[in-house]
């Protein structure tokens, strides 16, 4: 379990004081999944180097399985860094090292024997499914298959405490999606913790517990992933809902955008709505999926002005959230939209 | 040597070097040559190497920046490469002599080259350290590297291929200080061209000094490319200096434009 406590960060260049991270709190429980997101530039990297110390924080505690990594000296700190297994945005694999001499360097570090370290490596390779290719030198991988081999080396030392920071960034959507498949598995198996740092929102919907934003150095919203999605008025949940234009509503009828907020919205809600409104109900556009065993999503439909006011009420009782949508009629959303734009960028 | 000068005695006014002779001239000296820039490339490589990881690591970018001393450090480095190795080597002599008790032959000459030599590596070296991508140290740091460790895996050992191509060129380079060297009477093929070449006007003589020279040259570029592929991960093109010519744009060409 990894906890930051008040951790703030300013560089310090000539005169100039800038505040990278200004106290930040967050928390990754045992065997949680925890993603970080922001856009550029607020703080997502100086964050993830904080936490091993790759960087030193200017005040505040990073607190790993117990230990306070902030006091340790530099001879500790290296021991204490073998408890967290670091998984890097471009791989970082020494170019001139096979697979599995790759895997092999932090075992190296440590001083394990020859035999030891063998046995470990082809252990691992065979984890993240790359047994076979043990032997190749990282220009003769793919971009995913190179992330593996980077995991397999985060592994090598049973860290209880896995950070990645933008693992998946540049990588195209399958192996994006293998990658998050390993890490998951990997979290299920070992019951580590994961600290996921990312720009990339649809990632995050396929592999976190919880998600805080980061916004100028501070952490401006968190909270379970399912909950920020079936908050409609969470601008973290918005950003991370995908957002879908959807058709103009026939004459006489006016949109309504409807939100999942509750965990038990039926399946053929479109129908029971229409029978409870006795009303026609045209879908205009909707975006559904299920997370983990868990329906989120939104939808935009359409119902005759006359029953309108009957809508929210009975949207209510089948799990969902009812406002107008469509030109200026939800001047709530708009910040939210703005905000959204910019967590996507 | 005076067996020399009383061979080429009977002629009266040609005191060129007989064809036959002139491999028990020049090899020897050829010998000296290798025997000269042999040691002053070992003394290049155990002191260039750390003191260039060294030079590396104070600096801005390396793993314990220290500017004062860097600024020192690299200040005298470049004073090394700043003086022409003619006015490197005159002006050193009484430390020459200092080290080695002599002022001329072999080990006269290896004081001078080595220490230029250890300036030329040093940057190399440098050099070679800053174009390893910083990621490869921040993994090494991730995973537990202690700094020697870091210097060794995560910058040395991945810079292998370039650090090999700049200590080719500073092998090419040894040979020709050795030759600037054969002025002061170092021996070697440079001082065999200087005497004999030069001062006598024995062109033939001349003539095969070059062509030793072009010939080892050649070979050590030979030997050095064929290490820097067996080290590198990718595979490195072919130096193709004969087809170089055909592969650029034709005079045609860029008249045309």
């Amino acid at each position: 379990m990894i906890s930051l406590e008040a951790l703030t960060k300013v560089h310090v260049t000539g005169t100039t004081r800038t505040t990278v991270l200004d106290h930040v709190d967050f928390t990754v429980g045992a065997g949680e999944i925890a993603a970080v997101v922001g856009p550029s530039g607020a703080g997502k990297s100086t964050l993830a180097e904080c936490v091993t110390l790759l960087q030193r924080p200017t005040s505040g505690r990073v607190v790993v399985n117990g230990d306070d990594l902030t006091a340790l000296g530099e001879r500790d700190l290296r021991v204490a860094r073998r408890r967290i297994g670091t998984v890097f945005q471009s791989d970082g694999l020494f170019g001139r090292r096979t697979a599995a001499q790759n895997v092999a360097l932090p075992l190296e570090y440590l001083g394990v024997t020859r035999v030891e370290a063998r046995r470990r490596v082809a252990e691992l390779l065979d984890r993240v499914g790359l047994g076979h290719r043990a032997d190749a030198r990282p220009h003769e991988l793919s971009g995913g298959q190179r992330q593996r081999v980077g995991i397999a080396r985060a592994l090598a030392l049973r860290p209880r405490v896995l950070l990645a920071d933008e693992a998946t960034s540049g990588l195209d959507p399958a192996s994006t999606a293998s990658i998050v498949g390993l890490l998951r598995e990997l979290r299920d198996d070992l019951g580590l913790s994961i600290l996921f740092v990312t720009h990339e929102m649809d990632t995050v919907l396929q592999i976190a517990d919880s998600v805080a934003r980061l916004d100028h150095g501070r952490v401006v919203e968190r909270g379970r992933l399912l909950d920020l999605l079936r908050d409609p008025a969470s601008p973290l949940g918005t950003a991370l809902r995908p957002a879908r234009e959807s058709a103009e509503a026939p004459p006489g009828a006016r949109p309504w955008r409807l939100d999942y907020v509750s965990a038990d919205v039926p399946a053929d809600w479109p129908s029971r709505l229409g029978e409870a409104l006795g009303a026609p109900v045209a879908l205009l556009g909707a975006s559904v999926e299920s997370l983990g065993g868990a329906t989120v999503g939104h939808a935009t439909v359409a119902v005759p002005e006359a029953v309108a006011d009957r809508l929210p009420g009975v949207a209510a009782a089948l799990g969902l959230a009812a406002r107008r949508a469509g030109q200026g009629s939800a001047p709530a959303t708009a910040p939210a939209a703005v905000a959204g734009a910019e967590l996507v960028r | 040597m005076s067996a020399l000068l009383a061979a080429g005695a009977p002629a009266a006014y040609d005191n060129s070097v007989p064809l036959a002779e002139i491999p028990a001239l020049v090899l020897p000296a050829l010998g000296d040559t290798f025997l000269m820039v042999g040691i002053v490339m070992a003394v290049v490589v155990v002191v260039g190497v750390p003191l260039g990881a060294l030079v590396h690591n104070l600096g801005p970018a390396g793993l314990a920046p220290a500017p004062a001393v860097h600024t020192v450090l690299s200040g005298v480095v470049s004073i090394g490469r700043s003086l022409p190795f003619l006015i490197l080597m005159a002006s050193i002599v009484p430390f020459t002599r200092f080290v080695t008790g002599t002022n001329i032959g072999i080990a006269a000459a290896v004081v001078p080259m080595s220490i230029a030599g250890v300036a030329f590596f040093t940057r190399i070296v440098e050099n070679s350290l800053r174009s390893v991508p910083s990621d490869r140290v921040r993994v090494a740091t991730a995973s537990g590297a202690s700094p020697l460790q870091i210097v060794r895996t995560a910058q040395l050992s991945e810079a292998l291929p370039s650090l090999i191509g700049g200590l080719t060129i500073n092998t090419i380079a040894m040979i020709e200080y050795s030759a600037i060297a054969g002025t002061i009477g170092a021996g070697g093929i440079g001082y065999v061209a200087v005497t004999y070449g030069y001062q006598r006007f024995d062109h033939t003589v001349m003539i095969v000094t070059i062509v030793l020279l072009v010939a080892t040259v050649a070979a050590v570029q030979l030997v050095g490319d064929a290490a820097v592929r067996a080290t590198s991960p990718e595979p490195v093109p072919r130096r193709r200096w004969w087809r170089r010519r055909s592969d650029g744009p034709t005079p045609v060409a860029v008249t045309a434009v």
